[in-house]
């Protein structure tokens, strides 16, 4: 009976770079996919591109690339990613140029773009934003960045035509798992709702990387933590019926189990009858688990209602900037004299002026997390600290702004309560995202070409 | 007891919204669960995180629950000023809630 095997060996841009390698030589696998786009990422990338229109593909690609191309060649593994980010055809030159350098041949490039309605955002102007009231027009002088999120239809093409290596940009993160499977199986949505609803689970599955194979897991003595270090990256095994097993690479780190694949299935998921993807509107409220073999566990019955009409187009702008600071008082008063700095520190941005939109005193190691009641709650009666870091995190409108705060809380040292040390102060731009919805037909896929 | 002695979280976020897993370690211990953490509840506990709605989702399959935050990340993951943009401590948040079992 004919099976697919398909792993993810990234679950964010900055994912562990080895677990691509080890996936191809150790995995058996069919095809190997990673998942690089966070939501932001692309008004990141658009930025590099303006820069230099040879970047605008997501950060660690090259090292990505250069550690999995040959390998996949001679396994004959199929690479799918999202990798493309603001620029695909530049990812695509990347490629080529690896494949020179490393002497591979004979692979057949595709990119998938389409997503990216940038050069035409003016369209959507008129449109209402998801994330606050308003139109799309009112931030018109600050947006970077708008891409879509497309489903499988593009990779699926891609594939047809023989492609080795698939590079997007925006495409809706299960896609990547479910194309290969739409080419593998021929299905389709009218006839194979149930397919659709397992391959979307699966590629839910699959897109944070080890976060289903015991990562993001370990709490002991509950949750054991079992070789982090090497940590295994997740492989699925569809049948054609839609059934598939979760497993990962013999001898890595981790588990799978039930319990482990249960904290992804709910990650990020809402409504767990309708999680919206372009491709369908899957159902995983019946989806059910069961271990059948050590690090092996069967998925079944999560199907699937339909498509959404619209698509989900994701538009970065330039919000604001953001400057904080931290120190670390010690002792058994140190939280009492973090506070007394955190009121000093509060009272010398007036002082000084500065024009601050939102300002947010944390005093680490008792509440920067939770604030009070839970962390009393945790507490207890000791509210006694050998240490306390207070940190003071404030949003401005302009980067002059954030640099008059960062060297106010520099003076910190010389004029607040005793015994800290450890000052540090970091500015951050914040490049946001917000999103509107448009008709399918005006978002147009296309897949283009090349040898390496 | 505290809810971390029977059962495990994962916190997930989309913009401002937070969603917060509620899975028995044992399947037994569901219907039991459904009965004593509820959406108030919950919505009492993160009151001084939590500024929106708290809806709670059942999955049958799984035998989990599913609490989905709204106006809990600070303006959202993108732009709060928080340490944890992410409110990925907020499962453990959840599992330090005291339940009478």
């Amino acid at each position: 009976m004919k099976k697919v095997r398909i792993a993810n060996g990234a679950g964010y841009a900055g994912d562990r770079l080895d677990a691509g390698e080890i996936l191809i030589r150790n995995g058996n696998i069919d095809y190997l996919t990673f998942e690089c786009l966070a939501e932001r990422t692309i008004g990141l990338c658009q930025r590099d591109k303006m820069h230099d229109p040879n970047l605008g593909y997501s950060r660690l690609s090259e090292e990505r690339l250069r550690r999995t191309l040959g390998p996949a060649k001679e396994y004959g593994v199929k690479i799918i990613s999202n990798l493309g980010a603001a620029n695909p055809a530049a990812a695509i030159k990347l490629i080529q140029r690896i494949c020179d350098e490393q002497g591979i041949q004979g692979l057949k490039l595709a990119a998938v773009i389409g997503d990216n309605v940038f050069d035409h955002v003016a369209d959507y102007y008129d449109y209402d934003v998801l994330e606050f009231p308003g139109k799309l027009g009112d931030i018109r002088d600050k947006l970077i960045s708008g891409n879509a999120y497309c489903g499988a239809e593009g990779i699926v093409e891609a594939l047809k035509n023989g492609a080795d290596v698939v590079i997007t940009g925006r495409v809706a993160d299960p896609a990547l798992a479910l194309a290969p499977l739409r080419y593998e199986f021929g299905w389709t949505l009218e006839k194979n709702p149930h397919q659709f609803g397992q391959g979307i689970l699966a590629g839910h599955l699959l897109e944070c990387g080890p976060q289903s194979t015991g990562g993001t897991y370990a709490d002991p003595p509950y949750k054991k933590a079992l070789d982090l270090a090497h940590m295994g990256f997740p492989i699925v095994e569809f049948e054609e019926s839609g059934d598939f097993i979760i497993t990962k690479p013999k001898g890595t780190g981790g588990e799978v189990t039930p319990d482990t694949v249960k904290e992804q299935l709910l990650y990020e998921i809402h409504d767990p009858t309708a999680y919206m993807t372009p491709d369908a509107i899957a159902d995983f409220s019946h989806a059910t688990l069961k271990q059948v073999g050590q690090d092996q566990v069967l998925v079944v019955g999560a199907t699937s209602h339909g498509r959404p009409e619209k698509l989900k187009v994701n538009l970065c702008y330039k919000d604001s900037f953001t400057c904080e600071g931290g120190v670390t008082y010690g002792g058994s008063s140190s939280l009492q004299r973090a506070q007394i700095a955190g009121e000093m520190v509060k009272e010398r941005i007036k002082i000084m002026g500065i024009d601050a939109d939102e300002v947010r005193v944390d005093y680490i190691g008792f509440n920067s997390l939770y604030k009070d009641k839970i962390s009393r709650m945790i507490c207890g009666e000791n509210m006694v600290f050998p240490e306390i870091r207070l940190r003071v995190a404030i949003r401005v409108k302009d980067y002059a702004a954030a640099v008059k705060f960062r060297d106010e809380f520099d003076s910190l040292y010389g004029s607040g309560p005793f015994a800290c040390g450890g000052v540090t102060m970091a500015i951050s731009e914040i490049i946001n995202v917000c999103s509107v919805f448009v008709d399918r037909s005006i978002i147009n896929v296309e897949v283009k070409y090349w040898e390496a | 007891m505290k809810l971390r002695e029977i059962a495990h979280s994962r916190g997930g976020d989309k913009g401002d919204i937070s969603n917060l897993s509620l899975i028995p370690y044992n399947e037994a211990d569901y219907e039991k669960l459904k009965e004593k953490v509820t959406a108030e509840l919950v919505k009492d506990h993160f009151s001084e995180l939590c500024h929106g709605n708290v809806t709670r989702y059942e999955v049958p399959g799984i035998c989990a629950l599913n609490f989905v935050l709204d106006k809990a990340l600070g303006g959202g993951v993108l732009k709060s000023l928080a340490q944890d943009k992410h409110g990925k401590t907020y499962s453990a948040a959840l599992l330090e809630m005291d339940i009478d079992w």
